[in-house]
């Protein structure tokens, strides 16, 4: 029997879709560069649908996809060719939320900023803030563990992933994890946590919530050169401040804002956002710390606000980089590489030198806290050889990257796009390994095949 | 029998070499001998107290990489020098707990409630696993989302999934000082609707314990000039109730008493609990109806229960309790009646369980989980 034949013995009705004109809308995510076409969506109404649907592809060997809102930045939730695209979409109910225990539950197609938006309420809010939080959601943030600017002190999405019910590749239903912060015995959540989707899809997930804080305040410095900028980072760093963010952007990323949500920043070679949130005592304390570090760090403008008004602005600009660089250049590649933050003046200016002897333009936004780049290559797809040109320079940057002793992706994933170079990353064995689990997990490999970790033979 | 292992050479010459289902565990401080000093049959020791060193460090990093039989205390006193801390607060670091030992175990003290448990700051490992290949997961960056997390796999693992080589971990500048405030309360209920308060004000706590006698302990760290204004709130956040407030060396001796788990009487076994708020007064009538003199603490702002079980109650009892409040627990220190049961009440997990203990160890070389 077929895996149509097997779906429409479901009772889905127009939840499934067949049509090309259907399933157009599914081809690519985040990453346009990647696209293929499914045999068949699902949009899954519950738990059970997912199993049902993955039981379905089990039986007939049909890869399948899991997919929330489509946003990755890796080609995380591309459709298999044939295969079978599950659309969590409609599963976007916040189930629950215990304001006393810091915890929400939640369905995977839920929006990240709707889980932030529920909790206000009870003064709390859901951490992770991917630049796309308005319109990802949380089972591919879980996925593939999502980060944002705000995870230098709350850290990534697996650290706010307490439990979460999940379909394994064959249909069981397992739970794993529960609602406290400190798993007793081995850390399953973690593990599945960033798995790309290669352990089967989350079909309830128990997140922790935090205080909304009580005061915030957020700098912008602006600085001669990225250098300046970033000496400026470590000496933030050396004085023992926390902050909850530190951001760094170039003239070509500011540019790029400016074109479009007109942030107003100052006009300078590298511009620094610097955040500090907590109790107001804290912050009252911190900030005067802050305002002198930055007085001295050669700053040539530095202004700080507590507007809440103001603060969206700066921050707007900050996350609307990636898609305003479509201002300056009619393509481009995002880049997530990850280096020990005190390689980041060398990596930038290398990256520098490369763009300079390519002659390829690289804006520069990223999370300088975490030592997390965020290159744009800018590239005209339509001029021959342009492509491949900005593939390759992207290709050097995350050897560079590595070679600094950092990571090939520091919150986008591996998806389709950085496979080739986690063998830069990990040794045989470590991929070997990798690999052992995935097929103990999911010994077909239907479960967002040729994502992250090649296809067997 | 113990054999020690030097170098992860002298490891997977013992792993290779030990036939399918040898039942190897790996040991280091001993401090908690509930995990290492199982009593069953047949059980073959690997000693890595040799394996000890911090590997690299560099404190504008902010991460530090160390061997995995190194005894936490070497590392927090590195980390000291330069105003840094590993901020989950590994249990028993004045009794010798090693790296490994901590996270095998997952346990985190009191003053992980700021900024988190082992799970939110270990980002890297080295590990051999059960065919004897040395095997790393994650990095020594603070951000990385590359490969499967195995980092995290190994925490709570208990030995049972790989040998932990090394280990790095992301640090956090040190609070400059700390202070303590403690509330007295009638009973267990009072003392719930104190933690409630202090947990819903905007006072961000280090610590946040209910102790064995029933007081409240919260624990703010931070700036000196800072701490006076923040303790006031503190007792503003619960009212009318009896307070008091330690600083120095006192306030100091207030939390090793829970981190050294100082509290635990005579032969007591202690067992570890995950659990929320809202779950801590059925919990603790079940307790204590199945073993009147059972002592329990909470913890990490209720989310930790570390219970003293009574040397002449059997674990299975307590194993009872647990599975029919639903709430997994750990075995870390035991008595000689207690038997050697390791982990109590329901596991989540199933078959995705079985499944990734069969990939990282086919023939079952070490112990069962």
């Amino acid at each position: 029997m077929s895996v149509l034949d097997r779906l429409s013995e479901l009772g889905l009705g127009r939840r499934l879709l067949t049509e090309p004109a259907q399933l157009a809308a599914f081809s690519s995510d985040g990453l346009t560069a990647f696209n293929e076409r499914p045999l068949a969506v699902v949009l899954a109404d519950s738990a059970e649908d997912v199993a049902a649907a993955v039981r379905a592809c089990y039986a007939a060997d049909v890869p399948f996809v899991a997919r929330g809102s489509g946003t990755s930045l890796s080609g995380g939730s591309v459709p298999v060719a044939g295969g079978v695209v599950i659309a969590l979409n409609r599963m976007n109910r916040v189930l629950s939320i215990d304001p006393d225990a810091g915890i929400a539950v939640v369905q995977p197609g839920t929006i990240n900023l709707r889980v932030s938006e529920a909790a206000a309420a009870h003064g709390l809010q859901y951490a992770p803030d991917p630049s796309s939080q308005s319109v990802c959601s949380i089972g591919g943030n879980l996925a593939f563990n999502s980060g944002g600017a705000h995870c230098l002190k709350h850290g990534m999405t697996s650290n706010h992933v307490l439990g979460m019910k999940v379909v394994l590749p064959d249909g069981e239903l397992v739970e794993l994890g529960a609602d406290q912060p400190n798993p007793v015995g081995p850390d399953w959540t973690g593990l599945f946590c960033g798995s790309e989707g290669l352990f089967g899809i989350a079909v309830e997930v128990t997140l922790r919530l935090v205080k909304i804080p009580e005061a915030v305040c957020t700098s912008l410095a602006a600085y001669p050169s990225l250098a300046a900028a970033g000496d400026a980072v470590a000496t933030i760093v050396r004085e023992g401040l926390l902050p909850v963010a530190m951001e760094i952007m170039d003239a070509l990323a500011m540019e790029a804002a400016e074109a479009s949500v007109k942030p107003g920043y100052p006009e300078c070679a590298a511009l620094l956002i610097v955040e500090v949130e907590g109790e107001q005592d804290v912050v009252d304390a911190d900030q005067v710390v802050l305002d002198e570090l930055l007085a001295a760090s050669g700053a040539t403008h530095v202004r700080a606000t507590r507007d809440p008004a103001e603060r969206a602005l700066i921050w707007k600009g900050r996350k609307s980089a990636f898609s305003a660089v479509g201002w300056l250049s009619p393509d481009y590649i995002v880049q997530d590489g990850v280096v020990p933050r005190t390689r980041l003046g060398e990596v930038l200016a290398e990256i520098d030198r490369m763009s300079r002897e390519t002659g390829i333009r690289v804006a520069n936004v990223f999370h300088a806290g975490d030592g997390n780049l965020h290159p744009l290559i800018l590239y005209d797809g339509r001029d021959a050889g342009a492509a491949a040109g900005a593939h390759a320079l992207a290709g050097e940057i995350l050897r560079l990257c590595i070679s600094l002793g950092g990571s090939i992706t520091g919150e986008h994933g591996i998806g389709v796009e950085k496979r080739e170079y986690l063998p830069l990353m990990f040794s045989e064995d470590d991929l070997a390994l990798m690999h052992r689990i995935r097929r103990a997990i999911d010994p077909k490999e239907l479960s967002n095949r040729g994502k992250m970790l090649e296809v067997s033979e | 029998v113990i054999t020690p292992a030097g170098s992860v050479k002298d490891i997977q010459e013992i792993v290779r070499n030990a036939p399918p289902g040898a039942r190897l565990l790996p040991v280091a401080g001993a401090t908690k001998p509930a995990l290492s000093d199982l009593g069953a049959a047949g059980v073959e020791r690997i000693d890595l107290s040799g394996l000890s060193g911090i590997v690299e460090y560099d404190p504008a990093e902010l991460t530090i990489t160390a061997l995995a039989g190194t005894p936490v205390s070497e590392v927090q006193a590195v980390l000291a020098e330069h105003g840094q801390y590993l901020p989950c607060d590994p249990p028993l670091t004045d009794a010798g707990a090693t790296l490994g030992g901590t996270v095998a175990t997952g346990a985190a003290g009191p003053s992980a409630l700021r900024y988190g448990g082992v799970r939110d700051f270990v980002i890297g490992v080295r590990f051999v696993d059960g065919t004897g290949r040395l095997v790393a997961g994650g990095g020594k960056v603070v951000k990385n989302a590359a490969g499967f997390d195995l980092p995290k796999l190994l925490i709570g693992s208990i030995g049972r999934l790989g040998v932990m080589v090394s280990l790095s971990f992301k640090v956090f500048p040190q609070p400059a000082a700390t202070t303590t405030m403690e509330f007295l309360t009638e009973d267990l209920a009072t003392a719930v609707d104190a933690l409630i308060r202090l947990r819903r004000s905007p006072v961000e706590l280090d610590a946040l314990d209910i102790t064995p006698t029933g007081r409240v302990l919260a624990r703010v760290g931070g700036r000196a000039e800072t701490l006076d204004a923040r303790a006031t709130r503190l007792a503003g956040a619960v009212g009318d109730r009896t307070h008091m407030r330690h600083d120095g060396p006192d306030e100091r001796t207030l939390w090793a008493e829970a981190s050294e788990l100082a509290w635990r009487r005579d032969e007591q076994a202690v067992v570890r609990v995950g659990l929320s708020l809202a779950q801590i007064p059925a919990l603790d009538q079940a307790i204590h109806t199945a073993a009147p003199q059972a002592t329990v603490r909470y913890s990490l702002g209720g989310t930790a229960a570390w219970i003293g079980w009574p040397p002449d109650a059997g674990l299975d009892r307590l194993d009872a309790v647990l599975d029919a409040e639903r709430l997994p627990g750990m075995t870390l220190l035991r008595g000689p009646a207690h038997g050697d049961q390791v982990l109590l009440g329901p596991h989540s997990g199933g078959v995705f369980a079985t499944r990734v203990k069969s990939a990282l160890d086919p023939d079952g070389r070490f112990l069962e989980l």
